[in-house]
């Protein structure tokens, strides 16, 4: 991309040519380049090179799992009936995807329109992780045709996943919804645009609630599991109020992780605006996230004062839950904080990823490290690594597909300039 | 944009909204008081008596059509089988099993047959969102496949480790467990296959109640014979089928922390900020955007912002 624009070829990005012609869709696919421009592109990027080596392997794995079943990627265990799929795609993707809601709200509710610049990454970043977690949903259920059942065949509302299940299909349709104004833009549907703008607010205020609740309805699944889930990560008062605070730091920082990775490497899809703006915002995004690391570290420390459980500390167990709290919540609390105060932006992109691996590591001690702590450890089939690793490929190569093209890092013009 | 269109949206989606998520938050708080039914029945299992000439395995496995197991029933040497450092469990070609255990004081192993419990309130039932399990008046846990989606919930929430999946199968896995032989027996008042087999009179049928009277007599009948705890009288709610046995019981395998009240006693907190939170956040938040953006000329971000398109 960067070799093309030395040559002076720009991408699209608006609703006319600069010669006031119409762009056709196939020109809009292609970015405005020709055919011959885009494919050579597509061949000098690297990252190309490496999601195929993972396609390759990893698409026939899928298609190998839906012919021989579950059994013959997993370890079938009675015992760790969730693995990969749920414990990573599930659990770890929607608290990161919770920058949604949240700078949904930040803009829309309270008017702060300084961050518009990085909207909707934010929400494109909340709709495709909300996706993708139900894609890695759909690989892990048994019979994933009859995934539509608690929606509408048989209900079971005394269930936390039946709320999970609800409030995720709505949710994405919400995020759908906020989305498709971009998606609008692009195709030139101005009617349908100025349709959704008008509802921003209320499909605003229901993501809150939606969020709210399934955020924290992860965490009340396991409640169902007391004595399964090791006591430091389980709290039957706080279980819900951890995961949803911690999916607060979690949205904000993956929201830094992506756009630092997007400046690195799409820099010549940023427009001006989003360039000039991202080192103010991405500053102001880690005073939020430093608050609610904060926040979480607190009501953390709360829970295991509330249940006493200080003696597990000194518990292998204890290290390790130590380990994940110095390490990944107190640590990134101390770096972003030092770089809110002296304006260190780089250094708030490394709390950032920090945060971020601190809330995977959480997750995936909840949902499978420390799940039957008193039973035995389980390590996944090398197979469900596999799948887990091609979906997130899968959701890479989607992100970009869409960021490359629809105007969410730089703003749609009427007319491109000469 | 004027201002009474917006609030109309934002009304109609807030309502709508509470309106559809606060039924089942109801239901699911109603649902979750469920105290079994009193006239139900249960099992008595005294371990004292119980060989483990594992007879009741094959009962089990003759009434459920369950598939030939690997090693025959009079095989002992299953007693020694480890995985993963466990003893054996119920899977999904057999829903009862029975393990040895040498507990410390004893001079003789003793033997537990293993088998759903029939709680009565099931945390696999109030976790499955499809609502496939049901607690049949009879006493019995069963369960409807044919709506089962496979996402395991029960098998994390079960205490006792029971329902197992049958994860080899392509077009149809489901959930598998024992279902105190309901369809052939007990629907008829008859006791179940494993009951009726065992050589050592080990399980008693009855009515949970009357059975949980004889488990007390039988203690204090005979004093140093029991420890004097019926396993499963209170533990997660008080489950259909319980124990008595002489030797403690986590030495026999079981797990004596679980707590007193039923599992969906521990989500019941969290059900009930879920009508609070369906109607208190829309309210709120409206509030939060009219002060936020009150007085400013553009109540709206995209007013200014996408200026430039305004010329379509
Ligand atoms: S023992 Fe487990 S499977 Fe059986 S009824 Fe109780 S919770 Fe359900
Ligand atoms: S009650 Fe029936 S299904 Fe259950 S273990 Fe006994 S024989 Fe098997
Ligand atoms: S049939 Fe009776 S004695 Fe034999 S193993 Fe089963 S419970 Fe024990």
């Amino acid at each position: 991309m960067k070799k093309l624009e030395t040559y002076g070829v720009k991408p699209h990005d608006a609703g006319m040519k600069a010669d006031g012609q119409k762009w056709s869709i196939m020109e809009k696919l292609l970015l405005g380049l020709t055919l011959d421009q885009y494919i050579g592109q597509a061949l000098r990027n690297k990252l190309n090179w490496f999601l195929a080596i993972i396609f390759a392997i990893g698409i026939p794995v899928i298609l190998y799992r839906f012919v021989f079943s579950l059994g013959a990627v997993t370890h079938s265990s009675y015992d760790y009936p969730w693995g990969l799929f749920l414990g990573f795609g599930l659990f770890c993707m929607v608290p990161l995807s919770a920058s949604g809601f949240m700078l949904g709200t930040t803009v829309e509710i309270f008017g702060r329109h300084d961050f518009e610049p990085i909207e909707r990454l934010a929400l494109l970043n909340g709709l495709l992780g909300y996706f993708f977690a139900v894609v890695y949903l759909l690989v892990d259920l048994g019979q994933p045709w009859r995934l539509s059942y608690p929606m509408v065949y048989s209900f079971g509302p005394a269930a936390v996943l039946f709320l999970v299940g609800w409030h995720v299909a709505t949710y994405l349709s919400v995020q759908v919804a906020e989305v498709s104004t971009a998606f609008f833009e692009w195709i030139g549907f101005q009617r349908g645009y100025d349709f959704i703008r008008k509802g921003t607010v209320g499909l605003t205020v229901s993501g809150i609630i939606l969020s709210t609740l399934h955020q924290g309805a992860l965490g009340a699944l396991f409640l169902y599991a007391p004595g399964k889930v090791h006591p430091l990560w389980y709290s039957s008062a706080f279980q819900w109020i951890h995961f949803f605070t911690s999916s607060i730091p979690a949205g904000l920082c993956m929201v830094i992780c992506v756009s630092t990775v997007v400046i690195y490497t799409m820099k010549w899809r940023c427009d001006q605006r989003f360039i000039d703006n991202l080192d103010r915002i991405t500053i102001s995004l880690a005073k939020g996230a430093a608050m609610g690391l904060s926040t979480y570290l607190i009501i953390k420390l709360i829970a295991v004062a509330h249940d006493n459980e200080w003696a597990y500390l000194t518990t292998g167990w204890g290290i390790w839950w130590l380990f994940e709290i110095v390490g990944f919540v107190f640590a990134p609390l101390v770096i972003l904080s030092y770089a809110i105060r002296n304006k260190l932006v780089g250094l708030c992109r490394i709390g950032a990823f920090l945060t971020v691996a601190g809330i995977l590591l959480n997750r995936l001690n909840t949902a499978l490290i420390t799940f039957n702590w008193q039973l035995y450890q389980e390590i996944p089939h090398y197979l469900e690594f596999i799948i887990a690793v091609t979906i997130f490929g899968i959701y890479v190569a989607t992100y970009r597909f869409i960021l490359a093209r629809l105007p969410i890092l730089y703003q749609f013009k009427s007319q491109a300039e000469k | 944009m004027s201002k009474i269109t917006r609030r109309r949206f934002l009304a109609g989606s807030a309502a709508g909204g509470a309106a559809l998520m606060l039924t089942p938050a109801q239901k699911a708080l109603a649902a979750g008081s469920f105290e079994g039914f009193p006239e139900g029945m249960g099992v008595l299992v005294d371990f004292t008596r119980c060989v483990g000439c594992r007879t009741c395995e094959a009962a089990c496995n003759e009434e459920q059509h369950l598939p030939e197991p690997a090693k025959p029933f009079d095989d002992t040497s299953v007693f020694d089988e480890i995985h993963h450092g466990q003893k054996r469990r119920p899977t999904d070609k057999a829903y009862t099993i029975v393990n040895r255990y040498e507990p410390k004081d004893a001079d003789k192993p003793l033997y537990r047959k293993i088998q759903c419990n029939h709680c009565n309130e099931p945390a696999c039932l109030t976790s499955c969102f499809v609502n496939a399990y049901k607690k049949t008046p009879e006493g019995a846990v069963i369960y409807n496949s044919k709506v089962c989606v496979g996402c395991r919930n029960c098998m994390i929430a079960c205490p006792f480790h029971i329902p197992a999946y049958s994860y080899t199968s392509v077009l149809n896995p489901v959930i598998k467990k024992c279902i105190f032989c309901y369809d052939t027996r007990l629907k008829e008042g008859k006791p179940p296959a494993c009951v009726e087999s065992c050589p050592q009179q080990v399980m008693t049928f009855g009515k949970r109640k009357d059975l949980m009277k004889i488990a007390h007599e039988r203690i204090k009948k005979n004093p140093g014979k029991y420890v004097n705890h019926v396993y499963g009288e209170k533990e997660v709610g008080g489950t259909g089928w319980f124990y008595l046995s002489n030797a403690p019981f986590e030495e026999a395998g079981f797990d004596v922390n679980l707590p007193k009240k039923p599992i969906i006693d521990n989500v019941k907190d969290f059900l009930a900020i879920v009508p609070m939170v369906l109607t208190i956040w829309p309210a709120l938040f409206t509030g939060f955007h009219l002060l936020a953006t009150k007085g400013k000329s553009h109540g709206h971000g995209d007013d200014h912002s996408h200026d430039e398109q305004e010329g379509h």
